[in-house]
């Protein structure tokens, strides 16, 4: 299961919405398969009855009451903003229609 | 050069007979952190850590100290937020980016009245173990510049082990804190899993990350945990008991004390047999302080670093989605379509071994594969768990090597990721267990570091101290001065 192809690696940046040159991905290719041949060993346990562990010191789910409390302001949250306009994060156009 | 910072406990007692002020304190460890030439820093913001040094010792002149960290500075890794000051995380993506808001752990530290100086030096989003993923370059070792200080918190080690700060935060994962604390010489901890608020520690993955103290002495970062621990709202993770009083933990007294010995981590095939010898020398010592020893096993001991590399690379392949090129940073120029704006602001942004386990987390995560890599990880991650649980049940702490080596050479590892993973062996096992975990120096070989790591039942960080602080009070490693450093 751990040959992982130069395509296979493609396929998965388009998902992490990366672009890898040639050489990236042919290096990446090969480091993966190291790793996932590596992590093949978990394979030779026997799982079936065990619980997946997503925390490790367990907790409810805390709640808090539905009141309006104070957070942070917009100008505050777009100040970090590599492009903003007033309150608001500045992206290429999603919306296909005139031209703006 | 400007002479290296004491510890807490004695510029504490500085301060308050006025032999030096807050402010002197904060230029000194400046000008100490521009002297160095070890890449520890990488932003110090003096200027406003003067005028805080300044009300910080007028508060004392009213009698009106806050806490035992009144005065004292502190460093930050680049991935704990501060309101108004960079963190950049190591990475091009987070070029000019600043923080909106304090960390908890950050606005608790500085509620106590310790001054941050500065931000230090760390792998990318903390994903390495030799703080050479770095935008800035590598960090240097204090013991010698040629080796690498360990990560990914490299910088927050160095501060503290060359004599710059007393004392300075670091975020642990897979043994962030604790492997750079074994191999600068330094004591690191990483509290037990919801322990210290995640609220501003910039997300690697997280149900593993934990905010912890490095220092010189146990006593100096028993002083820093109990500033920053305890119940946050703003984290849901973070576990409702109020903070520990931990100072009483460190009595010396450790008789009749179980110490478990895992037979799995002193194969003699799994370390450098003189990082063995230091370890095992430094148990017996506690032996000879009254602490009993029995072996115990952790069976499941082999598969924790294949375990923490599936989970924590699903997490991080998760939570490095934000980074987007809308809402932080850096964004490509120049960009077509909003895919084109995520696809080119992400590939510039990242360096390599962020993409190789953004890579390795999504494929973990894709269909048809879950349940294979990601699912099966998680059952593992159980299988640890009980495996302490266990061994708790016959002992109070259990001692360790915390790296199988000691500090390697910068660029060693670099070509070899698999190898790098390799060297967080000893310490992948208590985040995936939530337990708490130090690194407390225990020896030397060939002149650098090497360290006890002592592991605990969760909330039980009083155990770990209270043995800890009793091993530094027999021994002397912890006075040692690095020869960059002197």
């Amino acid at each position: 299961m751990s040959a992982i192809t130069r395509d296979e690696v493609e396929r998965i940046a388009g998902l992490a919405r990366l672009e890898l040159s040639e050489g990236e991905a042919e290096r990446m290719a090969g480091d993966l398969a190291t790793i996932l041949d590596y992590v093949e060993a978990l394979q030779a346990l026997d799982t079936s009855d065990v619980e997946p562990t997503a925390n490790p010191v367990p907790l409810e789910t805390p709640l808090r009451d539905d009141r309006v409390r104070p957070g942070l302001a917009a100008e505050v949250a777009v100040a970090g903003a590599p492009h903003a306009e007033g309150t608001a994060f500045v992206v290429p156009k999603v919306i296909e229609g005139e031209e703006g | 050069m400007s002479d290296p910072l004491g510890g807490v406990a004695e510029l504490r007692g500085a301060l308050d007979d006025r032999r030096v002020s807050a402010v002197e304190l904060v230029r000194a460890a400046c000008a100490r952190a521009r002297a160095l030439d070890l890449n520890a820093f990488t932003h110090l913001r003096e200027e406003a850590a003067l005028a805080e040094a300044e009300d910080s010792d007028a508060r004392r002149a009213r009698g009106e100290a806050r806490s035992p960290l009144e005065g004292i500075p502190v460093a930050l890794k680049d991935n704990v937020c501060q309101a108004g000051e960079p963190a950049q995380c190591a990475s091009r993506i987070l070029e000019g980016w600043k923080s909106p808001y304090d960390a908890t752990a950050v606005a608790r530290l500085r509620a106590a009245g310790a001054i941050v100086v500065g931000r230090t030096n760390m792998d990318e989003f903390a994903m390495g173990s030799s703080t050479e993923n770095s935008v800035h370059g590598p960090a240097r070792n204090p013991w010698d510049p040629e080796c690498a200080p360990g990560g990914s918190s490299g910088g927050s080690a160095v501060a503290v082990a060359a004599g710059v700060v007393p004392a300075a935060l670091g975020s642990d994962t897979g043994g962030s804190i604790r492997q750079p604390a074994s191999f600068c010489g330094v004591v690191g901890m990483k509290p037990t899993y919801g322990r210290v608020s995640r609220y501003g520690l910039v997300a690697f993955a997280s149900s593993l990350d934990q905010i912890g103290p490095f220092a010189r002495t146990v006593e100096d970062a028993t002083l820093v945990l109990e500033a920053i621990a305890g119940h946050d709202p703003c984290d849901a993770t973070s576990i409702p008991e109020p903070a520990p009083a931990l100072a009483g933990a460190l009595s010396g007294d450790v008789s009749g004390l179980v110490i478990g010995l895992p037979r799995e981590y002193f194969a003699s095939d799994g370390a450098d047999p003189e990082v063995l010898a230091a370890v095992r020398t430094a148990v017996a010592e506690l032996e000879q302080a009254g602490a009993k020893t029995r072996e115990v096993s952790l069976p499941h001991t082999p598969y924790a670093v294949a375990t923490y590399y599936l989970v924590a690379t699903a997490e991080a392949s998760s939570n490095l989605a934000r980074y987007d090129g809308v809402r932080y940073g850096r964004r490509a120029e120049r960009v077509g379509d909003l895919l084109d704006m995520y696809r080119r602001t992400r590939s510039e942004g990242f360096g390599a071994e962020v993409k190789r386990r953004i890579l390795l987390g999504t494929y973990v995560l894709s269909a048809g594969y879950y349940d294979a890599y990601y699912r099966k990880a998680q059952q593992v991650r159980t299988l640890l768990r009980r495996d302490f649980e266990e061994a708790f049940a016959a002992c109070d702490v259990i001692a360790t090597p915390t790296a199988p080596e000691t500090a390697f050479r910068l660029g060693e590892r670099a070509a070899d990721p698999l190898r790098m993973y390799l060297s967080d062996v000893f310490t992948v096992s208590a985040p995936l267990a939530g337990i708490p975990a130090l690194s407390v120096p225990c020896g030397f070989v060939d002149g650098l570091p090497v360290g006890l790591q002592l592991m605990g039942r969760a909330l039980d960080e009083a155990s770990l101290l209270r043995v800890a602080d009793a091993y530094q009070r027999r021994s002397d490693w912890h006075e040692r001065r690095p020869p960059e450093a002197a």
